[in-house]
């Protein structure tokens, strides 16, 4: 694999992840965001997690069982 | 006075084939080659000056496993400073020395993106049908863990007894933000649902040598990389790997700035646990925060509390005294004290940024949306698949972790070493003059001038070989004999140019 290639699947792989599904009302602590969280509605922090957990079976292992089973891990410190 | 804190991160990956079956050793080596195969030359690692069997106590009685080298495994020096290998049966990644938390956080990303590009080296030339897949985790929920250790450099005129006494209460408490989140308990701990840590219940001892059987919370290991006169390294192997960036940059700020605390007696004597070994599992099964910690005093706190004590006095401490972390103190303290306000009032808005409670929060969703029992084979996917170095497939990259570092600067660190530690000195001259390095380690470059003795360069002193030091030496240097030259070479055996005085150097 040429260097080139590398940088751009680092990018890729990088820029593609660390999406902004953050948990509504969080944020750094410079933006003093955790009083913004009584503001925020019940409603919208649901559709958050919904759309969230929409992902996550869309791309969680389809046999979840055999994903478990089989991850076995001797030998470590 | 505090040293400054030089610190490093070594991660074991968990990893796993698909479609075929060798060893994890095999798998490991193959992963790591498929990587070192696209360098200009695969540098070796240098064992003349490991010793990981040297006991801080000395002689010890009783039965002691000290760890093994195993020199017959894949090990591969990186231009960033880093090293690759396989240990115990894991491919493993040492960061580069950093002289910041947010240096760790740069390179411990810049490792997980090393893993990544194997992963797809290594993919590429299996046949179809076949692949190896890696885990940023530290257990396989039946009982077997591996580890993300730590490293920071300490002075040897420190009371090695004070220090582990009093260190002690941080790593049974800095958990609550640095845990990755684990579904069930393993190895005899009594059945929980979910916990804090993926390393608590692997801890039997409170001091030893051991790291891969009955874990002690403070680790022996004296084995200092560096001037064993001036300084320790202390091992830390309590700690879990994270995919939050904010939670390794608190897990190894926090330690930091606790260590100078207590080396320059500034730690409140009063605050020491009782049974650390039993209240470090107490506060990882514990995810309502609300398990009192006993004192040895008498007094009684939750690790909460114990945490916004330790930051307190680490505050008051920054007023009198020099940063330790070269620079990071004020994020540290405050990310330190927004997170402890979370923990305490609610802790579902750390969610961006602790790993136990991003994991948590899906496998809760995941749960009531789809009527799912607690400890099923579904909810234990979703642990695991939250440490998946897979981006299609990794789960911790979908819940909204907020990040610290620039995905440029972390592309850059693949390869290029720290700046302002020595290892700016192995990377540079790897990349410089990988035909004439034969083998590297963390004190010393071991380089083949073509005559018939090798030179070794010794490295003793963390903080020299800097660029501010090195960097137009190094700049205007074209062989490696013009090298030495320069850099005084002698036969000397206590030769050791990053030892001499500046200029110079």
């Amino acid at each position: 694999m040429a260097p080139r290639d590398i940088a751009d699947y680092g990018r890729n792989m990088a820029e593609q992840i660390r999406k902004t599904t953050a948990p509504t009302g969080t944020s750094s602590p410079q933006a003093g965001g955790d009083q913004e969280i009584s503001s925020k509605s019940g409603q919208r922090i649901k559709d958050e997690l919904d759309d969230l957990l929409d992902e996550i079976d869309e791309v969680l292992e389809t046999n979840a069982e055999d994903f478990v089973n089989n991850y076995v891990q001797k030998g470590g410190q | 006075m505090a040293i400054l804190k030089v610190c490093g991160i070594e991660t074991e990956y968990g990893i796993v084939t698909r479609g075929f079956e060798v060893s994890p050793v095999a798998s490991s080596s193959m992963l790591i080659n498929a990587y070192a195969g696209s360098m200009k030359q695969k540098i070796g690692w240098d064992f003349f000056d490991e010793q990981p069997s040297v006991d801080v106590r000395g002689a010890v009685t009783g039965v002691s496993y000290p760890p093994e080298i195993e020199t017959h495994l894949v090990n591969a020096v990186l231009t960033n400073g880093a090293r690759y290998y396989v240990d115990h049966a894991h491919p493993e990644v040492s960061t580069p020395e950093c002289l910041t938390p947010s240096d760790i956080v740069l390179y411990d990303r810049a490792a997980e993106e090393i893993v990544r590009q194997s992963i797809v080296s290594v993919n590429r030339l299996l046949p179809e049908g076949q692949e190896i897949g890696t885990f940023k985790n530290n257990s396989d929920g039946k009982g077997n863990s591996y580890g993300c250790h730590e490293n920071y450099l300490i002075a040897r005129e420190l009371s090695f007894g004070r220090l582990a006494a009093q260190i002690t209460t941080h790593f049974v408490t800095r958990q609550i933000f640095c845990g990755a989140g684990k579904v069930g308990s393993e190895n005899g701990a009594p059945e929980v649902p979910f916990q804090i840590s993926q390393r608590a219940d692997f801890f039997e001892e409170e001091v030893g040598l051991e790291t891969t059987v009955k874990r002690p919370i403070i680790n022996t290991r004296d084995e200092p990389h560096c001037d064993p006169q001036k300084y320790r390294r202390l091992h830390v192997i309590v700690g879990d790997a994270n995919m939050s960036e904010v939670a390794t940059f608190l897990k190894v700020g926090t330690t930091s700035l606790i260590l100078a605390l207590i080396e320059d007696l500034q730690y409140p004597d009063w605050l020491v646990l009782r049974n650390p070994v039993s209240q470090i599992r107490a506060v990882s099964h514990d995810i309502s925060l609300t398990t009192m910690c006993e004192l040895q005093d008498g007094r009684k706190m939750t690790a909460v509390e114990i945490q916004q004590q330790l930051l307190e006095t680490c505050r008051h401490y920054l007023l009198t005294h020099d940063d330790p972390t070269s620079g990071d103190a004020d994020k540290i303290l405050l990310e330190w004290g927004s997170v402890l306000d979370c923990l305490e009032s609610s802790p579902e808005n750390a969610a961006d940024r602790v790993d136990w409670i991003a994991k948590r929060r899906i496998l809760e969703g995941f749960a009531e949306r789809h009527g799912v029992a607690s400890l099923s084979a579904q909810l234990r996917a979703i642990d695991l698949q939250y440490h998946d170095m897979r981006p299609d497939k990794c789960l911790a990259l979908r819940v909204g972790l907020r990040t610290l570092v620039d995905v440029d600067n972390v592309l850059r660190a693949i390869t290029d070493p720290p700046i302002n530690t020595r290892a700016y000195f192995r990377g540079t001259c790897l990349s410089l003059f990988p035909q004439n390095i034969v083998a590297a380690n963390w004190d010393s470059i071991v380089i083949d001038t073509g005559d018939e003795i090798l030179r070794r360069i010794p490295m003793m002193e963390p903080l020299k070989g800097t660029r501010a030091i090195v960097g137009d030496l190094l700049a205007s240097t074209t062989t490696v004999e013009e090298l030495l030259l320069r850099l005084g070479a002698t036969d000397s055996p206590g030769w050791d140019p990053l030892m001499m005085p500046e200029p110079g150097w």
